[in-house]
C-alpha cells in the first residue's frame, strides 16, 4: 500500500490506513500504530477521520490516543531514548543516570533536543530487571548501564 | 413539602425471571438472577457505600468503595460488579472493609478541594455523603500534593490545573472537583447515546474531555444533561443551582414540549424553579430528558411574556392594557354582536395541543355549548390528522398501538418520515440503546438523518426516497412481502378480514408496484427496497415509528393506511416490540384530539351526528348541540376571506407562523372583526388580533397531558400564574362572560366530567392518577389498569382492515421554473415555531434557520456555504442562508421553521391531504438563487409586526 504522508493528503493517507486495517478485530490500536508509523505521531486531524470510519465518536478515539503514552501528539526527534524508571532500575541507580542524560542533552523527560536529534522518555519496566538499569534506544534494548555505557549510547545519537 | 424521594439502587434492575435468595448482613433477600449484590442490598434496605455506581448506567467497578466480603470466597469484591448467587452470605461492614474504604476515601479527598461550605453541591454531594459514611477523619497524604485543585503550585503555575468550562449555557464543568468516576461518560454513552465524552489521559492526568479536549459547547454534546444528573460531585452542575442554591421541595410534573411526555421533578425553592430533573419512575422517559425539557424553561419568566390582558379596535392600533373584566366583557360582547349580525356560524375557536386536556375540553365545550356551533379545530389538523383518520380506518382507533417501553423488545425498526434524535430526543435515545443491543434499523427519509449513521449505530437500509413518494415506497415494500410469500398468514386469517386481505394482496402484487417499476419514480434502488422488506418481514419483532414526514402530504392518510397494512401483513400488532407508532409532535396533541377538538367529533372520537353521544352532552350541558360538522381551520380562513366568518378564539396556537401559505392565513385573519389570541407572548398571529388574553405556562397550572403512547400524565402547578389565571380559568371566565353558568373550582372536576362522558376515559380521575402515576387510555371497566399495548386480542374495530393504497402523485410538481423539492423538519434545540425555545439560551445552538442544499445543486447556482439565498415557490419567496451538505440528495433542499423571520410557510402551498386537509408541508417545488438579503415580503412583514406589537405606555415590545 502506498503510504507517502504529507500534510495536504493526510486525510487520504489516514483513510487508506483505516481501509487497510478495518477488517481486524479491535482495529483501533493497529490503526493508530500504523498512523504513528507513517506520520511519526498521531495527528489530531487524524482522529475525526478514524472515528468516522469506525463509527466511533471523536471523544472515544481521543480517549484511547491519550491513554497510551506511546501514541505521540507531535513528532519525536530522530532518535528516541527511553530510560526505565521502574523499581528494579531505580534500585540500581536509574535516577542518577537520568540526571546525567538530562544534563548531557539539556532536556527533561518528554522533551526533544533543540536540534531534533533525540527525544527522552521515561518507561516503566522493559522487562530487563535482571540487567538493570536498562534503556531502550530506537527500539533496541540496552542493559547494565553505567555512566560510560550511557555516554557511548548518547554519542551515537547526537552524532 | 419535601423533595420527592428517589432511591438509587446503584445498578440497573435485572429482568431475569429466575429468583435467587441470599443473605446480606444477616437479612435474607430474594431478587432476580443477575441482580448485583449492591442492588440486592439496597432492596433489603442496606446501603453499601459507592461513588461510581448509579442505577441509570451499568456497573463499572472503578471507585473501590462498594467492596464487600462473601463467606467462602477470597478477597473483597466490588458489590456493583458481583452478581448474586443462591445461598451467598454477604457482609457489607467488617473491620477490613472499613479500613479499605477509609483508605480509598483518603486518596479521593487528598486531591479534592475542601470548599464544601461554598460549593454548589453542598447538600447534594455524594462524595461528602461517602466521606461521612466511611467515617473519614483525617487525610494522611495532606491536601495539596500532586493535585488539580489550585491554580498555583508553590512558586509557579500549576500545570495540572484546568479552568472551569462555562461554555454550555446551562451547566458548568469544573475539573478540579472531578473524581473521575466516569458516570458522566457512561451516561452520555449508555443513556443518551451520543458518546460526546471520554476520559482522556491516565493516572493523575485523567480528565473528562468533551470531544478532543474541547469545551462542551464546541463538542458533539447535545446538552441533554444526563451527565449533570449522573455527576456525584459539583464537577458538572446546573448554573441555576449555582445561582440559586439547593432546592427544598419538588413536585412531579410533565414536560410541555414534544409528544414523548417526559416526567420531571420540578425542584423548587419556594416559587422559584431551581432545576428540572427527569423522574426515574416516569414511564415514558425512564429518568432521561433532552435539552429542551431539562433546561429550556426560561421562557416562563422571559421579559417579553405578556402578563396583562389587552384590547384594540383595529389591528393597526397599538395595544391598550385593560383589566381581565374589561377584556372578557369586551370579547363576549364582540362575539355576541358578530353572531347577531352575521349568524351563529360566523365565529369559532382553535384549541391548543400545548394546553392540558382539561383546558382543551373547556374550549371545545365553550364553542359547542356557548357559540352553539361545531367550528372548533386544533393544530393536529396540520400534523397528525391523517394518523387519526388512517389508523381509525385500519384498526378502529386513532392512536399509536404501543407504549415507549415496547422499543426495548423490538428487533427491526422502520423509521419513516421522522427524525427522533432531533424531534423526539428521549425516544431517540431509547431507540439507539436498543439498536446498540443489536436491533436492526430501516430508515425511510429523503434526508440522511443522524440515525442513519452515528457512533455505534448504523441503519441496515436507508431508503432516500424523493419527497412525496411515500405511498409508492410503502406499497412496494408490501409488494415484496406479498410476492415473496413473507406474509404472516395465520395472523391475517385470525385477526383481519381475509377477503379484504386478498383484494389488497392482489392489488399490491401487481407488477406496477414492484420496486423495479417504482424505482424511477421514488429514487429508491430496487435492491435496497427488497432487502428492507425482507428484513422487516423476517427479522423478528417489527415495529414502525413515523412522524410528520408521513402525514404532511397530499396522500398522508394513504401512507398511514399503507403502514397499517405492512404491520398487519407481517403480524406485527398486539404484543410488545411491534406496532404502529406515530411520534406525536406536541406534548398534548394526542389529548387535544381525544378531547373533541375536531369539528366533526365530540370527545372520544364520536361523530357529532351520533344522536346517542350528543344526547350525553346535551343532558349534562343543558343545551342543544349542532349535529352538523363545523369548519376546519383552512375552511374558517376561506370563509373569513369570503366574508362569512368574523370571529376566532385561539388558545395557544400560532397559526400565522405554523400553518401553510402564510399570505392566505394573514388575509383570513385580517378579514375578521374579532380575533382573540390567548398565549404567553405576542406571537405572529397576535399581529392580527383584537384581544390578547395572557396565557399561563405548564408550571403554573394543574391538569393532564396525553402523550404519543396515550399516557395520561399529571401536570402539577408549582408556581402562581404570573398572568393571574391558569388557562382553564381564563376560558371559564370567558364562558361566564358569555352567560354560561360554569363553576369548576379545580381541573380535577373537569376530568371527572370527561370521565363521565367519554367511555375510553371512564376510570380516569386525579385520585386514580395519583395512585397509578399515569395510565394509558383506554382506561375503563374493561381495562382498569389502562392499555399499554392495544389490539392485543383483537382489533378495536373487530377485524383489521386492509385498504388499497393507490399512489397518486401530488399536484405540487417540479418543473423548469421550480426544479428542486423543499422539505421541512426540526432541530434538537428548538421547538416548533420557537416561541418558547427562542426565548431561552437554546439559541446558542441554532440562531437562525438554514437551507440545506447538496453541493452539486449549490455549485450549479454559484452558492457558497453561508450565502444568502432566495427560496421561491409558486406561493411566495423568502430568503435565508445556505448550508451546503450531502445529507440531502441532489434535487432536494431542506429547512427548519423555528424562526419567524424565515417565513418558511410563505413558501409552502395550500395543497393538503385528501382526507383530512392536513397541509402538504413536506413537499414544495422551489427554485434557489443567490440573494443579497431579506425579501420584500420579509421586510414588509417585519414592519407590520413591529407596528402591531406596540403597547400604549410601554416601549415597543422587542421580538
Amino acid at each position: 500500500m502506498d503510504r507517502h504522508p504529507g500534510k495536504s493528503d493526510l486525510a487520504t493517507s489516514v483513510a487508506a490506513i483505516v481501509a487497510d486495517l478495518k477488517h481486524l478485530e479491535g482495529p483501533l490500536l493497529p490503526i493508530l500504530h500504523a498512523v504513528q508509523e507513517v506520520f511519526g505521531y498521531v495527528p489530531e486531524e487524524a482522529v475525526p477521520i478514524i472515528a468516522a470510519d469506525l463509527n466511533l465518536s471523536r471523544a472515544e478515539v481521543h480517549g484511547v490516543v491519550t491513554f497510551y503514552h506511546d501514541y505521540r501528539h507531535q513528532p519525536a526527534g530522530r532518535h528516541v531514548l527511553k530510560l526505565c524508571r521502574a523499581e528494579a532500575c531505580q534500585a540500581m541507580g536509574a535516577d542518577r543516570l537520568a540526571e546525567q542524560v538530562k544534563i548531557h542533552l539539556g532536556i527533561d523527560f518528554h522533551e526533544t533536543s533543540a536540534d531534533g536529534a533525540v527525544t527522552l522518555e521515561p518507561v516503566f519496566c522493559l522487562g530487563l530487571c535482571s540487567t538493570a538499569p536498562a534503556a531502550m534506544l530506537d527500539g533496541g534494548v540496552h542493559g547494565r548501564l553505567d555512566a560510560s555505557a550511557l555516554d557511548s549510547l548518547l554519542a551515537e545519537v547526537v552524532a | 413539602m419535601l423533595l420527592v424521594p428517589e432511591t438509587d439502587f446503584g445498578t440497573p434492575a435485572s429482568r431475569a425471571k429466575t429468583q435467587v435468595t441470599l443473605t446480606i448482613d444477616g437479612r435474607e433477600i430474594t431478587v432476580p438472577e443477575g441482580t448485583s449484590i449492591m442492588r440486592a442490598s439496597m432492596e433489603a434496605g442496606i446501603q453499601v457505600p459507592k461513588l461510581c455506581a448509579t442505577d441509570m448506567v451499568d456497573a463499572f467497578g472503578s471507585c473501590r468503595l462498594c467492596l464487600i466480603e462473601i463467606e467462602g470466597r477470597n478477597g473483597t469484591p466490588a458489590s456493583c460488579t458481583t452478581p448474586v448467587a443462591p445461598g451467598l452470605v454477604v457482609h457489607t461492614q467488617t473491620a477490613r472493609l472499613k479500613d479499605i474504604r477509609k483508605g480509598v476515601m483518603e486518596l479521593y479527598i487528598s486531591d479534592h478541594p475542601l470548599d464544601c461550605l461554598t460549593c454548589a453541591a453542598n447538600g447534594d454531594c455524594e462524595l461528602q455523603d461517602m466521606a461521612g459514611a466511611v467515617g473519614l477523619r483525617d487525610v494522611r497524604y495532606g491536601y495539596d500534593g500532586d493535585n488539580h485543585v489550585k491554580t498555583r503550585a508553590g512558586e509557579g503555575l500549576n500545570a495540572r490545573w484546568m479552568p472551569k468550562d462555562e461554555s454550555n449555557p446551562y451547566f458548568t464543568y469544573d475539573p478540579s472537583k472531578c473524581i473521575v468516576c466516569s458516570r458522566c461518560v457512561r451516561a452520555c454513552e449508555e443513556v443518551q447515546g451520543t458518546f460526546a465524552l471520554t476520559i482522556e489521559g491516565r493516572g493523575f492526568d485523567s480528565r473528562v474531555s468533551p470531544g478532543q479536549h474541547e469545551d462542551f459547547l464546541s463538542s458533539e454534546c447535545v446538552s441533554c444533561g444526563a451527565c449533570v444528573q449522573a455527576c456525584p460531585t459539583a464537577t458538572l452542575t446546573e448554573k441555576s443551582v449555582i445561582a440559586i442554591g439547593q432546592p427544598e421541595h419538588s413536585v412531579v410534573t410533565t414536560c410541555a414540549y414534544c409528544g414523548v411526555g417526559c416526567s420531571f421533578k420540578a425542584e423548587m425553592r419556594g416559587e422559584e424553579l431551581v432545576r428540572m430533573v427527569p423522574w426515574k419512575d416516569g414511564q415514558a422517559n425512564r429518568g432521561h430528558s433532552c435539552v429542551k425539557g431539562r433546561f429550556a424553561y426560561g421562557y416562563s419568566t422571559h421579559k417579553e411574556r405578556i402578563l396583562n390582558p389587552m384590547i384594540r379596535e383595529k389591528v393597526t392600533d397599538p395595544w391598550r392594557e385593560v383589566s381581565w373584566e374589561e377584556a372578557l366583557a369586551h370579547t363576549a360582547a364582540e362575539f355576541r354582536r358578530i353572531q347577531y349580525q352575521y349568524g351563529r356560524e360566523s365565529i369559532g375557536g382553535i384549541t391548543s395541543s400545548r394546553c392540558t386536556n382539561e383546558e382543551t375540553y373547556l374550549v371545545q365545550k365553550l364553542i359547542r355549548a356557548g357559540f352553539g356551533n361545531n367550528n372548533v379545530d386544533t393544530c393536529a389538523r396540520v400534523c397528525h390528522s391523517p394518523t387519526g383518520y388512517g389508523l381509525g380506518q385500519a384498526f378502529g382507533t386513532s392512536a399509536g398501538t404501543q407504549n415507549f417501553d415496547s422499543v426495548e423488545e423490538t428487533d427491526v425498526v422502520i423509521i419513516i418520515g421522522a427524525n427522533p434524535t432531533d424531534g423526539h430526543p428521549v425516544f431517540g435515545s431509547r431507540l439507539k440503546k436498543r439498536l446498540r443491543q443489536g436491533a436492526r434499523l430501516i430508515v425511510i427519509d429523503p434526508r440522511r438523518i443522524d440515525l442513519v449513521r452515528s457512533p455505534h449505530i448504523e441503519a441496515a437500509y436507508h431508503l432516500p426516497l424523493r419527497p412525496g413518494t411515500n405511498v409508492a415506497v410503502a406499497t412496494a415494500l408490501a409488494h415484496v412481502i406479498v410476492t415473496e410469500g413473507l406474509c404472516d398468514e395465520e395472523f391475517i386469517r385470525t385477526r383481519c378480514d381475509w377477503s379484504e386481505f386478498e383484494d389488497w394482496a392482489g392489488f399490491v402484487a401487481e407488477e406496477r408496484h414492484s420496486p423495479e417499476a417504482t424505482e424511477a419514480l421514488t429514487g429508491v434502488p430496487a435492491d435496497d427496497l427488497r432487502g428492507a422488506a425482507r428484513l422487516f418481514a423476517t427479522g423478528g419483532n417489527g415495529s414502525i415509528y413515523y412522524g410528520l414526514g408521513v402525514t404532511e402530504h397530499s396522500q398522508g392518510s394513504t401512507t398511514v393506511m399503507a403502514i397499517a397494512n405492512l404491520a398487519m401483513a407481517t403480524g406485527n400488532i398486539g404484543r410488545p416490540g411491534v406496532g404502529v407508532n406515530p411520534l406525536r409532535g406536541q406534548n398534548n396533541v394526542q389529548g387535544s384530539c381525544d378531547m373533541g377538538s375536531f369539528p366533526h367529533e365530540l370527545p372520544g372520537y364520536r361523530h357529532v351526528s351520533d344522536d346517542a353521544t350528543r344526547d350525553i352532552f346535551e343532558k349534562l350541558w343543558g343545551v342543544t348541540l349542532s349535529d352538523e360538522p363545523g369548519l376546519r381551520i383552512p375552511n374558517m380562513l376561506d370563509a373569513a376571506v369570503d366574508g362569512s366568518f368574523k370571529g376566532l378564539y385561539i388558545q395557544g396556537e400560532d397559526i400565522l407562523q405554523s400553518d401553510p401559505d402564510t399570505k392566505h392565513v394573514a388575509a383570513g385573519l385580517a378579514a375578521m372583526e374579532c380575533v382573540v389570541v390567548q398565549d404567553l407572548f405576542l406571537n405572529e398571529t397576535a399581529n392580527y388580533a383584537h384581544v390578547f388574553l395572557p396565557g399561563s405556562t405548564f408550571l403554573e397550572k394543574d391538569g393532564t397531558f396525553t402523550n404519543a403512547e396515550r399516557r395520561i400524565n399529571r401536570v402539577r402547578r408549582v408556581m402562581t400564574p404570573r398572568n393571574g389565571y391558569a388557562d382553564w380559568e381564563v376560558t371559564q371566565n370567558l364562558a361566564r362572560a358569555m352567560g354560561l353558568a360554569w363553576s369548576y373550582t379545580h381541573p380535577s372536576e373537569i376530568m371527572d366530567e370527561i370521565a363521565a362522558t367519554t367511555p375510553s376515559f371512564a376510570k380516569v380521575s386525579y385520585a386514580y392518577l395519583e395512585e397509578k402515576g399515569s395510565v394509558q387510555w383506554p382506561c375503563n371497566e374493561k381495562a382498569p389498569e389502562g392499555s399499554p399495548i392495544m389490539h392485543v386480542d383483537g382489533f378495536v374495530r373487530g377485524k383489521g382492515k386492509f385498504i388499497r393504497t393507490e399512489y397518486v402523485a401530488t399536484d405540487e410538481k417540479t418543473g423548469p421554473r421550480f426544479p428542486l423539492l423543499l422539505t421541512t423538519g426540526r432541530i434538537l434545540s428548538q421547538y416548533n415555531v420557537g416561541a418558547q425555545t427562542r426565548r431561552t439560551e437554546n439559541v446558542v445552538w441554532h440562531e437562525e434557520d438554514r437551507l440545506e442544499i447538496h453541493p452539486h445543486d449549490a455549485e450549479l447556482r454559484g452558492i457558497r456555504d453561508g450565502d444568502w439565498v432566495r427560496l421561491a415557490s409558486r406561493s411566495g419567496d423568502t430568503t435565508l442562508r445556505a448550508l451546503i451538505t450531502d445529507r440531502v440528495a441532489t434535487g432536494v433542499v431542506y429547512t427548519t421553521f423555528h424562526h419567524p423571520t424565515t417565513q418558511a410557510n410563505v413558501i409552502t402551498t395550500d395543497f393538503s391531504d385528501w382526507a383530512t386537509n392536513c397541509p402538504e408541508y413536506k413537499v414544495t417545488a422551489v427554485q434557489i438563487s443567490p440573494s443579497n438579503g431579506p425579501s420584500e415580503w420579509q421586510t414588509e412583514y417585519e414592519d407590520q409586526a413591529r407596528q402591531s406589537r406596540r403597547i400604549i405606555g410601554k416601549l415597543e415590545a422587542a421580538e
